[in-house]
């Protein structure tokens, strides 16, 4: 915004038509108007359909893994359908649910309005994301139709190229939501850098866009790397070109640092926006500015900067050299620090503060309490000789449940939980909301905490099998999980209640400063009557709520962010990188 | 207290490297619990202490704090550092065999380890035997895909590959019976893919080095077979008593009639047996999948098939 500072612009304070009668889900009805909008806001929604859908499916499938491992022998599948049930849950949770989860869908609904923005920069790439997204989800649900895979959701060579199953279909669907993943990053880039309105400096951008900004820059960097190794995969299966299977002069474990080149940076496609949903309900909750802005902002992007360098701290033992696995272990314990920051300085956040456990902060809190589990075991597991023991066994699995579900999909419950007044207009029941909080918090830990003792006392991962001494710890497990299940089963409950019976929810239920909370709820399809302006830090929550609800006065199009047209000069608008905290 | 609490945690130590994993392992376990009882007592105590009392509370702006930051960055880069070289220095020893280790080849097939001890001429499948207090290198391939020799007690893990040759390496603390998994996923039986690993006192290393080191040249048919059976890791997919796995059980097999999957039937005679052998996805029985390895052909001597034939036929 280097041009703002020497701008004049004439602002008012636009009061918030609560409830309008036209708002962004009824202005066009029927079919096409969902599946043709470039509504940002829609295609979010369609997005988050997706992906409950896709939780849904993956959620069922690892209820049927845990209650087959009941006994430790077979209990009601046999082994080749438990090793098909456990590829598919990784598949679809990985590539259909959460890499998609928070940005595509609260990140698409939430991100212009944010910025105080119209759409987002390319509403047609946009809708194409979410096509593309959906034609590889085809290809998925065709691999599972025609055999399924079996390989595990890293397909690692030889036994992808060798086994009978669907893995060419599969790795083509993950290639092509690949697309459906960049898409979505240039489009966030773009938008940010080029769509915000008057006064939003990069300082003043709430924390969930910093967030969105450093995720897409790596699913801009990495993604391509991930469709470049599938297609080679392809390729070998398909053509016999040797390039990872030694029988035709490739090498395995090439393919194995293509795979991790993208997907560990691929787990900070996972983690990132979580940490930005956190801040904002951090914030919100206590009513605070948050405790080092610049430190939260800037360490998102040095993990997404870090994140590219660690990837061979998943090869310790895959033959590697004991060099490289040295300096990746070195580098992994970098990522710990800047990670740790964030969580030392939402907690610092609280400080002083007036905080009110609503649902989303309970999740917020939830949140924090589980990922610190997550982060304390990935310092456990960057150690090289503890991981020699550590690796391929329950620990690793726990451990990164602990940081994508108890990280990302508590996260992200939390900021549904947040945002479900705003993108519906109704208000779910808070009792019932905090009972599920209260018990998928219970049973995530009845789940997991078990299969850290199990895998340091060496448990292998994706075993059908196992001996009787792990019979204990993996019954305490399933019933967790059947636990999950019951927790999910409520929420889907009051959620859809909600919808048709819930109260029509305020503009701003929850006291928050930033800009998605300066317009109705839902919001008008244009997201504003007026062209925000911005004088504050997002977090101002010291500052009168009335200097938040600012725009261009006259200004009647909404369409023009960066016009100054009419060339009214009454009071001069503030810019510069200041946080408005200090 | 705290041992019972170790044992509850990780299998025993019974290699010379388990103690320094398990220190480190203990080390991190300890001060992050403490981190961690650190951060939610904090989370528990500002959630009661600041919890909202009215609508129109305002809060103080608090926005940075110069040396909070520098401190919580620096510590705990510190104990990174400590972790990373503690870490380091046990990789290093789980990596370099001493060198007057004793060696022994390992090559993973799917479903079963083979274990050759090249100077004895001896060949076990799913049982390693290993003297006490004597440090034993391993030189590991696999046959097909990647697998994973990982034994708990050991705290040892090194992936085998195809085409390349891996190592790892343990001195066994202590007499008895150790686990061994396979950690790398590959395929149907990949969780029963486990072996046992026996340590024994030096004499009985010294009978079953005798006991093992018979001459197969003068072995009568029947028994060669039963031996090669075994060694060869038939026993993975095909049973002798007739429980149906993998593959067909041998039980009965002789002169039976066998339906194919391309729907035509065959007579299991003696020259059957050994093209389902030499040829093994020729001839696939109805109902069984057609992954049998083809690499017997080459593995096997004349008169090793001659040996299983024999074997098979006397299955009734």
């Amino acid at each position: 915004m280097a041009d703002s500072g020497s701008r004049t612009l004439r602002i008012r304070e636009f009061p918030i038509e609560e409830n309008p009668p036209k708002n962004y889900l009824n202005h066009e009805r029927g079919l096409m108007s969902w599946l043709f909008t470039l509504d940002h806001k829609r295609i979010g929604l369609m997005y988050l359909a997706s992906i409950v859908i896709a939780f849904f499916l993956g959620g069922m499938l690892a209820v049927g893994l845990r209650t087959e491992l009941w006994t430790p022998a077979g209990t009601f599948i046999d082994a080749d359908t438990y090793n098909h049930i456990f590829t598919l849950h990784g598949v679809i949770m990985v590539f259909l649910f959460i890499i998609p989860s928070i940005p595509a869908a609260l990140g698409n609904i939430f991100l212009p309005i944010m910025l105080g923005a119209k759409d987002v920069a390319f509403p047609r790439l946009n809708l194409a994301s979410f096509w593309v997204y959906s034609l590889g989800a085809v290809f998925a649900l065709y691999s599972i139709a025609h055999g399924g895979v079996d390989t595990g959701w890293t397909f690692y060579t030889p036994y992808s190229t060798e086994t009978g199953s669907a893995v060419i279909s599969m790795t083509l669907g993950a290639f092509i939501m690949g697309f459906s993943s960049i898409m979505t990053g240039v489009n966030f880039i773009a938008t940010i850098h080029k769509m915000r309105s008057p006064g939003m400096s990069w300082g003043r951008m709430p924390l969930f866009l910093w967030s969105l900004y450093a995720t897409s820059i790596i699913q801009v960097l990495a993604t391509p790397v991930l469709g470049i190794t599938l297609l080679l995969l392809v390729m070998e299966r398909a053509l016999g070109i040797g390039i990872f299977d030694p029988a035709l002069g490739g090498d395995p474990v090439l393919y194995q640092h293509f795979f991790w080149f993208y997907s560990h940076p691929a787990v900070y496609i996972m983690i990132v926006p979580a940490f930005g949903i956190i801040s904002e309900l951090i914030t919100t909750f206590s009513r605070k500015v948050i405790f080092g802005y610049w430190a939260i902002a800037l360490s998102s992007l040095a993990i997404a900067f870090i994140g590219f360098l660690v990837w061979g701290h998943h090869m310790f033992v895959s033959g590697q050299s004991e060099l490289s696995s040295v300096v990746f272990s070195f580098l992994t314990f970098f990522v710990g620090i800047p990670t740790g920051i964030k969580v030392l300085n939402w907690v610092t956040t609280l400080y002083r503060g007036s905080i009110s456990l609503k649902t989303p902060m309970l999740y917020a809190m939830i949140f924090l309490i589980l990922f610190t589990i997550g982060g304390v075991t990935g310092i456990m597991l960057g150690a090289l000789s503890v991981n020699v023991h550590l690796h391929d066994t329950y620990y690793v699995v726990a451990h990164f449940h602990y940081v994508m579900m108890g990280g990302t999909v508590f996260a992200f419950l939390g900021g549904l939980h947040y945002w479900w007044p705003k993108i519906f207009g109704k208000m779910y029941n808070e009792f019932w909301a905090k009972v599920s909080a209260v018990i998928l918090f219970i049973a995530f830990n009845v789940t997991f905490l078990p299969q850290f003792v199990m895998g340091s006392q060496g448990m292998p991962r994706r075993y059908f099998n196992y001996i009787e001494e792990f019979q204990v710890m993996h019954q305490i497990s399933t019933v967790g999980s059947w636990m999950l299940g019951v927790g999910f089963i409520i929420m889907a409950i009051y959620l859809v209640h909600s919808l048709y019976k819930g109260e029509k929810a305020p503009s701003n239920p929850w006291g928050g400063r930033t800009l998605e909370w300066m317009t109705a709820s839902p919001p008008i399809h244009h997201n504003f009557e007026h062209t925000p302006v911005i004088i504050h830090g997002p977090y101002d929550h010291h500052k009168p709520i009335r200097e938040f609800r600012l725009g261009i006065a006259g200004s009647d199009n909404g369409h023009g962010h960066h016009t100054n047209g009419d060339g009214a000069h009454t009071e001069e608008v503030e810019s510069g990188d200041q946080t408005g905290s200090r | 207290m705290f041992e019972r609490f170790a044992e509850f945690f990780l299998p025993p130590q019974r290699s010379t490297v388990a103690a320094e994993v398990d220190g480190l392992f203990h080390f991190i376990h300890i001060s992050g619990f403490i981190l961690f009882i650190g951060i939610v007592a904090t989370i528990v105590y500002f959630a009661i202490k600041y919890r909202r009392k009215s609508e129109d509370e305002i809060t103080p702006v608090i926005s940075h704090n110069t040396r909070l930051e520098i401190a919580w960055s620096v510590i705990p880069t510190i104990m990174i550092l400590i972790v990373f070289s503690w870490g380091f220095r046990g990789f290093l020893n789980v990596n370099t065999a001493p060198s007057d280790a004793f060696e022994i080849n390992v090559t993973g097939v799917s479903w079963f380890w083979e274990f050759e001890y090249p100077d004895d001429g001896i060949m076990l499948t799913d049982e390693l035997v290993v003297p006490v207090n004597q440090p034993i290198k391993l030189n590991m391939r696999s046959e097909d895909v990647i697998h994973s020799f990982f034994v708990p007690d050991f705290r040892i893990k090194k992936d085998v590959l195809p085409g390349r040759n891996t190592t790892t390496w343990f001195e066994a603390t202590e007499v008895g019976e150790s686990i061994m998994f396979c950690a790398e996923y590959c395929g149907t039986e990949h969780s029963a893919m486990d072996a046992t690993i026996r340590v024994v006192s030096e004499e009985e290393y010294e009978e079953f080095l005798e006991e093992e080191a018979v001459d197969i040249e003068d072995m009568p048919l029947a028994e060669l077979g039963e031996l090669t059976f075994q060694q060869q890791g038939c026993q993975s997919c095909h049973s002798v008593d007739g429980t149906d796995m993998v593959g067909p059980s041998m039980q009965g097999l002789y002169q039976s009639e066998r339906e194919l999957d391309d729907g035509s039937t065959v007579t299991a005679d003696e020259d059957y047996l050994r093209r389902s052998i030499v040829d093994p996805r020729a001839e696939v029985t109805a109902g069984y999948p057609n992954n049998m390895p083809t690499f017997y052909g080459d593995r096997l001597s004349d008169r090793e098939i001659d040996a299983l034939v024999t074997y098979i036929k006397e299955l009734q």
